[in-house]
C-alpha cells in the first residue's frame, strides 16, 4: 500500500496519507472549508452541505467531510456554485428561529455567524417567525434554545456515540424537526446527567452553560489547560477564565485522541469549580487561642508548627509525630511531605487516604504480581473480548471511563459481566449481572475459578510458564462449589457458571474493580482472588487484558508513587533497605542514621494511637472527619492529640479540630504533576491566582522544614520533581520538559528516551512469576442479626465527590443533588412501611444518622446504600472501623444496620 | 441506556404482547420500524409507555424510538377513533376540493386533523394518494372507500356510522 498520496486543492499540491478526508487535508493546510455539522469528535453526519467542494471527475458538489482522499484528486473549494449552496444553507438556517447575535453567549464564537460573515449575509431572504418556541431552562446546568438550533446533529452524535448517555435524539419531521431529550421531555426532567458534551460540540448557541451566562464572551476569556481535580481518570480540561475567575470548562480538544478523556468531561469536571472562588476559602493562617481558632500571621503559624513538632520530637521521639499526605495534592507536594517526615522529622509515620481506598490493592497485587497499579490503560477497553467489572460504579465514580466501557460494549460488542449488589447503570447493558450479598466477594471470585478449573477453561501454557503456587491454590478451590457459593452469596449457580464461561472462554478478558472489592476486612483476599482469576486464564501482558484497580482520586496513584506510605520511599523503594535509605539521605544532605529504619504506622493506626504513642498529626488536604470509618471514634482520638496541624483550602470538619490551620492553594492555582489511574503522569500548569494569603503546599512544607533546621529544603515544584526523579528509577525518564511536550508519560519510564509503559507484565511479571494464592472463606466482620437486620454499603454519587468540600460548594452540583439519601429496596420498604421521601433513622452499633429515603430497585433486597459525601448525614458515623489484617483498610463497604422512621 | 424511572400505565399482558412482537423480530434494533408497525397494528397507536417497552427490548434509547414514531406520519401516538377517517389530500384530490371536505369533517366533528373525537368514535387524518385518483376527492372510513365526495356529502357519510 502506498503511504503518501498527492492531492491538489485550489491549485496547490499537498502530500498526505490515505485514510484522511478532503476536509482533513484542507484544514491541516490552512485552507478554510466551513462545516456546520462535521466536528472532529462527532464525525461525518452529512446534514449541512456547508463543506461542499468540486472534485474533478465527480458529478455535482460533494461534501468534503466524508470523502477520503485519493491519489491525484483535484479539488476546488470555492466557485460560484459552491458559494451559492453555502449561501442558501446559511440563509435557510437564519430564516428559521431567532438568531440574534447581540447578546448571544456565542457571539464571536459561533460557526453559523462565521459563515454568515464570510458570505456577507446581513439579513436572511426568508423569515419564518412561526417557528419561535420557548427556551428550555429546566435543567441545572444547560440552557436549551431551539430557536438557535440548526439541527446539525452534533449533540445527538455526541450524546449517543461519545459519552454514551443516549438522551438526545431527533424528533418530528420537516419544519417540526427538533432535538429531543428522551421522549421529548424538558431537559431537567430527562435522564440527562449534565455532562455538557452536547454544549461543547454545539456550533451555535442552541445549547449553552447556565453558569457561564453573561459572564464573558470568548474574546474576553483566557484559556488554560489543567488536569481535573476530581476522580482518577485524569481528564484534561480547558478552563476558560475571566479576571482570574473560572467561567466554564471544556474538555481539551488539542490532540484530543491522545488525551485520557478524548475531549469529554463529566458533570463534576464541567461544573465543579466554583469552589475556587468561594468567599469561605481560607485566606490566613489560624492558631487556636483559648479554645478558638484566631487569625495569625504566617510567621507566627509556621514558627509554632516548627517549634511544637521539634519539642514533641525531642520529648517523645520522631515516632510520636504522624503525617497525612493527600491523594488530592500533586506529586511534588506529596514528595515534599514525605521528605519532611523522613528527612527532617525522621519518622515513617507517613500515609494518606489511599489507605482507605486501595491499600488492599497495593498489598494484594504487590505480592502476587509485583506492582499494585493498573496493569493496562483505559482506552484498551474496546480491545477486550470480555470485561468483568466488580465493586466499581464506573459511570458515577469514573464517569468518562464509564462512557468508554459503554462504548466498548454497545459499539464494539465487548461482552460485559457486572458483579455488584446494586443495579448500577452498567448492569443494564451487561450480559450477566451477578448480585452478591455485600462482603461475600472472595466466595464468588473463587467460585468462578472453581468452575473454570473444573471445566478446564484455564490457560495451561501460561500457568506452566509464568505462574507459581498452583498446587496449594487449587486445593483451596475445593470449598467453593457452585452450591456453596450460592449459599454464601445468593448468586444462582447457573448465573455463576455463565459468568465463568463468558470470562474464561470469550478471549481477552480484563477486570476493572474499585472500592467494592478493597474496602473490606478481607480486602487483600478479594484482590488476591482477582489476581488468581486473571492468572489462571492468562489475562496479562497483552492489550485488553489485565487486573485494573480504578483509582478514585486525581492523584492517588501519584501520592503512592511518591512514597506517601509508611513502608516505601518514592518509586516503592522499601524504607527497610539500608542502601535505599543511604541514597535518599545523600540526596537530602542528611545523616542516614537520623532516618527511621522501620515501617511506620498507617493512617488508621495513627488515629487509633492518637494520645498514646502519637502526640502530633500533620494533615495536608484530607478530611478524615468525614472520610474515616466510625467518625465518632475518630473525633475522640483527634481530641486526644497534643498538637494537630491541618493544611487545606477550606475550614473542613477536620480543620475545625486543629491547633494550627494553614491556608493552601488549590489545584489550578499552582503547577505540578498528577498521575491518573492508568499510571499516566501529566503536568498541570498554574491557571489562575488563588486567594491572597494562601500558599502552595510545597512552600508551606519547605518553610516548616527550614524552621526545623533543613535550610536546603526546596519549595519550587520543578526542583522537587527533578530531585525526586534522580532517585526514583520508575520516574527517572519523566522530566517537566517531556511532560510539557507530550500528553503524559506512563511509568515505569526509566530513561529520558523511554516512551513509557502502557502495559505492565509483558513477558514477565514485575516479581518474576505470578503468584497464585490459596484463599479461605471468611465472612465480613459484622453480620446482620435480629437487632441490625440490614446490610449497609456505602459509595459515591455522580454529582458529588468525597467529603463534599469542593462539590457541595458548586451551584450546579449541589443544585442537582442537595442532600444525601439512603437507597432502600422497594420490597423491603413495603414491608417496613417506608415511602419515598420519608425521613429515616439509620443506626449501627457505632452511631446513627437521620436521612431521607430513596425507595428504589437499584439496591437488592436486604441491603441499603448511603453515599458518604454528606456531613449532615455522614455514612461514616455508621461504618465499621475493623481493619484488614494485612492492608489495614477499614471495612467501609459492609456493616449491619437497622432502619426506622425518624421521630 | 438511561431508563426513566416511572410506573408504566400498561398492564402486564400488554407488556408481554409487546415483548413478543420485539422477540419475533429477534429484538433487532434494525427492525424498529417493523416492530412499530406490528405494535401499532395490535394496539392501534404508540403511546410513550409502549415506546419505552420497545426501547428497552431492542436495547435502544427511548429518544430513538420517539424520533422514528414522530418522523413517520403513519405512526400515531394518539388512539385513533373507532371509525378512522382518512381524507386523501394528494394532488388529484386536492385540486378537486379535498381541503373543503376536510374542513367539513372538522366542522361537523369539532375536531382537528390528527385528533379523535372525545367519544372516541371518529378521528380525522389526511393521507397522500390512495391510487384512486379517478374518484377524487377520495375519503376512507376504516377500509371503506368513498369517491367524488363533496362537502355536502360529508354529513351523509357520517350518518352511516352514527
Amino acid at each position: 500500500m502506498e503511504n503518501t498520496i498527492k492531492i491538489t486543492i485550489d491549485g496547490k499540491v499537498f502530500e498526505t496519507s490515505p485514510g484522511k478526508t478532503i476536509l482533513d487535508v484542507a484544514r491541516a493546510n490552512n485552507i478554510t472549508i466551513p462545516s456546520l455539522c462535521y466536528h472532529p469528535r462527532t464525525g461525518v453526519l452529512n446534514k449541512c452541505r456547508a463543506c461542499v467542494v468540486e472534485i474533478d471527475g465527480f458529478k455535482g458538489l460533494k461534501e468534503s467531510c466524508g470523502i477520503p482522499v485519493q491519489d491525484g484528486m483535484v479539488v476546488k473549494t470555492t466557485s460560484e456554485e459552491i458559494i451559492e449552496v453555502r449561501r442558501m444553507t446559511v440563509d435557510f438556517h437564519l430564516s428559521n428561529g431567532e438568531h440574534n447575535c447581540l447578546s448571544c453567549e456565542r457571539n464571536a464564537n459561533c460557526e453559523l455567524q462565521d459563515m454568515a460573515y464570510d458570505l456577507g449575509i446581513e439579513r436572511p431572504v426568508f423569515v419564518n417567525e412561526e417557528t419561535i418556541v420557548p427556551i428550555d431552562d429546566s435543567s441545572e446546568g444547560i440552557i436549551v434554545d431551539r430557536n438557535k438550533c440548526i439541527n446539525c446533529g452534533r449533540c445527538v452524535a455526541a450524546c449517543n456515540d461519545n459519552v454514551m448517555h443516549e438522551v438526545i435524539d431527533v424528533g418530528g419531521r420537516s419544519i417540526e424537526t427538533k432535538i429531543i431529550f428522551n421522549s421529548d421531555l424538558p431537559l431537567g426532567e430527562s435522564t440527562c446527567v449534565q455532562c455538557g458534551e452536547c454544549v461543547q460540540v454545539c456550533p451555535v448557541a442552541a445549547l449553552t452553560f447556565k453558569n457561564a451566562k453573561g459572564k464573558g464572551q470568548i474574546w474576553q476569556l483566557e484559556k488554560k489547560e489543567t488536569v481535573c481535580a476530581y476522580c482518577g481518570v485524569g481528564c484534561k480540561i480547558d478552563m476558560y477564565l475571566k479576571d482570574n475567575k473560572w467561567v466554564y470548562s471544556m474538555g481539551t480538544e488539542r490532540e484530543w485522541e491522545d488525551q485520557p478523556n478524548k475531549g469529554m468531561l463529566c458533570v463534576k469536571g464541567r461544573f465543579g469549580f466554583d469552589f475556587l472562588d468561594k468567599e469561605d476559602r481560607l485566606k490566613t493562617p489560624l492558631i487556636r487561642k483559648n479554645g478558638k481558632l484566631e487569625p495569625a500571621t504566617w510567621d507566627e503559624a509556621l514558627d509554632l508548627v516548627a517549634s511544637k513538632l521539634t519539642t514533641i520530637k525531642e520529648k517523645h521521639g520522631p515516632g510520636a509525630i504522624g503525617f497525612f499526605a493527600s491523594a488530592r495534592c500533586n506529586n511534588e507536594e506529596n514528595y515534599a511531605m514525605q521528605r519532611l517526615a523522613r528527612g527532617v522529622v525522621g519518622t515513617n509515620n507517613m500515609d494518606h487516604c489511599a489507605r482507605l481506598c486501595h491499600s488492599s490493592t497495593v498489598a494484594g497485587l504487590a505480592t502476587t504480581l509485583g506492582s499494585g497499579a493498573m496493569t493496562n490503560s483505559m482506552q484498551e477497553a474496546h480491545k477486550s473480548d470480555v470485561i468483568l467489572i466488580t465493586g466499581a460504579n464506573v459511570t458515577w465514580a469514573h464517569p468518562v471511563f464509564g462512557g468508554v466501557i459503554k462504548r466498548a460494549v454497545r459499539k464494539n460488542g465487548v461482552k460485559l459481566i457486572v458483579v455488584d449488589p446494586r443495579s448500577i447503570d452498567l448492569a443494564e447493558i451487561a450480559d450477566v449481572h451477578l448480585k452478591q450479598k455485600p462482603g461475600t466477594d472472595t466466595a464468588w471470585l473463587m467460585g468462578l475459578q472453581h468452575i473454570i478449573v473444573k471445566e478446564n477453561w484455564i490457560d495451561k501454557a501460561f500457568i506452566d510458564e509464568r505462574v507459581e503456587g498452583w498446587d496449594e491454590y487449587v486445593k483451596s478451590l475445593d470449598y467453593f462449589t457452585p452450591e456453596k457459593v450460592e449459599e454464601i452469596t445468593s448468586i444462582p449457580k447457573q448465573d455463576l457458571y455463565e459468568a465463568a464461561r463468558l470470562y474464561a472462554t470469550s478471549g481477552k478478558g480484563s477486570i476493572y474493580y474499585a472500592m467494592g472489592i478493597t474496602q473490606h476486612s478481607k480486602g487483600v483476599d478479594n484482590v488476591r482472588a482477582i489476581a488468581n482469576l486473571a492468572l489462571i486464564t492468562g489475562n496479562f501482558g497483552t492489550e485488553g487484558t489485565g487486573v485494573n484497580p480504578l483509582r478514585g482520586q486525581n492523584n492517588v496513584q501519584g501520592a503512592c508513587d511518591m512514597g506517601a506510605l509508611p513502608n516505601v520511599f518514592p518509586g516503592y523503594q522499601p524504607v527497610t533497605d539500608e542502601q535505599v535509605r543511604e541514597k535518599f539521605a545523600k540526596a537530602w544532605g542528611i545523616d542516614p542514621k537520623s532516618m527511621d529504619d522501620k515501617i511506620g504506622l498507617p493512617v488508621t493506626e495513627m488515629v487509633n494511637q492518637a494520645g498514646d504513642s502519637i502526640k502530633a498529626i500533620y494533615i495536608m488536604g484530607e478530611n478524615p472527619m468525614i472520610s474515616d470509618p466510625n467518625i465518632n471514634h475518630a473525633r475522640e482520638q483527634f481530641e486526644k492529640l497534643d498538637f494537630m496541624v491541618v493544611q487545606d483550602i477550606f475550614l473542613t470538619e477536620t480543620a475545625e479540630l486543629a491547633d494550627v490551620v494553614l491556608p493552601a492553594l488549590a489545584f489550578a492555582e499552582k503547577t505540578g504533576t498528577y498521575v491518573n489511574t492508568e499510571r499516566r503522569v501529566q503536568i498541570s500548569e498554574k491557571a489562575l491566582n488563588g486567594p491572597e494569603g494562601a500558599k502552595t503546599d510545597t512552600f508551606i512544607l519547605a518553610e516548616v522544614a527550614r524552621r526545623m533546621g533543613d535550610a536546603s529544603f526546596p519549595e519550587d515544584a520543578a526542583i522537587l520533581h527533578e530531585e525526586m526523579r534522580q532517585i526514583t528509577p520508575a520516574y527517572h525518564g519523566i522530566t517537566y520538559k517531556r511532560l510539557s511536550e507530550t500528553n503524559g508519560l506512563r511509568w515505569p519510564c526509566p530513561t529520558e528516551d523511554h516512551p513509557g509503559t502502557p502495559i505492565l507484565h509483558i513477558g514477565k511479571f514485575t516479581r518474576g512469576k505470578g503468584l497464585l494464592t490459596p484463599i479461605d472463606w471468611r465472612p465480613p466482620s459484622e453480620i446482620i442479626d435480629k437487632e441490625y437486620p440490614l446490610w449497609l454499603t456505602t459509595g459515591r454519587l455522580l454529582e458529588h465527590y468525597h467529603t463534599g468540600s469542593m462539590t457541595r460548594k458548586s451551584k450546579v452540583l449541589n443544585g442537582l443533588v442537595p442532600n444525601g439519601k439512603v437507597e432502600v429496596n422497594e420490597e423491603d420498604a413495603k414491608e417496613m412501611g417506608i415511602k419515598n421521601g420519608d425521613m429515616l433513622k439509620v443506626t449501627s452499633r457505632r452511631g446513627s444518622i437521620t436521612i431521607e429515603a430513596d425507595v428504589t430497585d437499584r439496591v437488592m433486597g436486604g441491603v441499603v446504600f448511603i453515599p458518604f459525601h454528606f456531613a449532615e448525614a455522614a455514612a461514616n458515623v455508621l461504618t465499621n472501623d475493623t481493619l484488614d489484617p494485612v492492608s489495614k483498610i477499614p471495612e467501609f463497604k459492609v456493616c449491619a444496620v437497622k432502619v426506622e422512621p425518624a421521630v | 441506556m438511561p431508563k426513566i424511572k416511572k410506573k408504566s400505565s400498561l398492564k402486564p399482558d400488554q407488556i408481554i404482547k409487546i415483548q413478543e412482537i420485539c422477540k419475533s423480530f429477534d429484538n433487532d434494533p434494525g427492525e424498529l420500524i417493523n416492530v412499530l408497525h406490528k405494535t401499532q397494528e395490535t394496539f392501534g397507536y404508540l403511546p410513550k409507555d409502549v415506546q419505552d417497552v420497545i426501547a428497552s427490548n431492542l436495547k435502544i434509547s427511548d429518544g430513538r424510538v420517539y424520533g422514528v414514531v414522530t418522523f413517520y406520519s403513519f405512526f400515531t401516538m394518539k388512539p385513533k377513533g373507532m371509525h378512522p377517517i382518512d381524507v386523501c389530500t394528494g394532488t388529484a384530490c386536492y385540486v378537486r376540493g379535498a381541503e373543503k371536505v376536510v374542513d367539513e369533517f372538522k366542522r361537523l366533528l369539532n375536531a382537528k386533523v390528527g385528533e379523535t373525537t372525545p367519544d372516541g368514535k371518529f378521528s380525522i387524518n389526511c393521507l397522500r394518494c390512495v391510487g384512486a385518483c379517478g374518484l377524487a376527492p377520495v375519503v376512507l372510513v376504516g377500509d371503506k372507500v368513498y369517491g367524488r365526495v363533496t362537502p355536502a356529502g360529508v354529513k351523509n357519510i357520517l350518518k352511516e356510522y352514527q
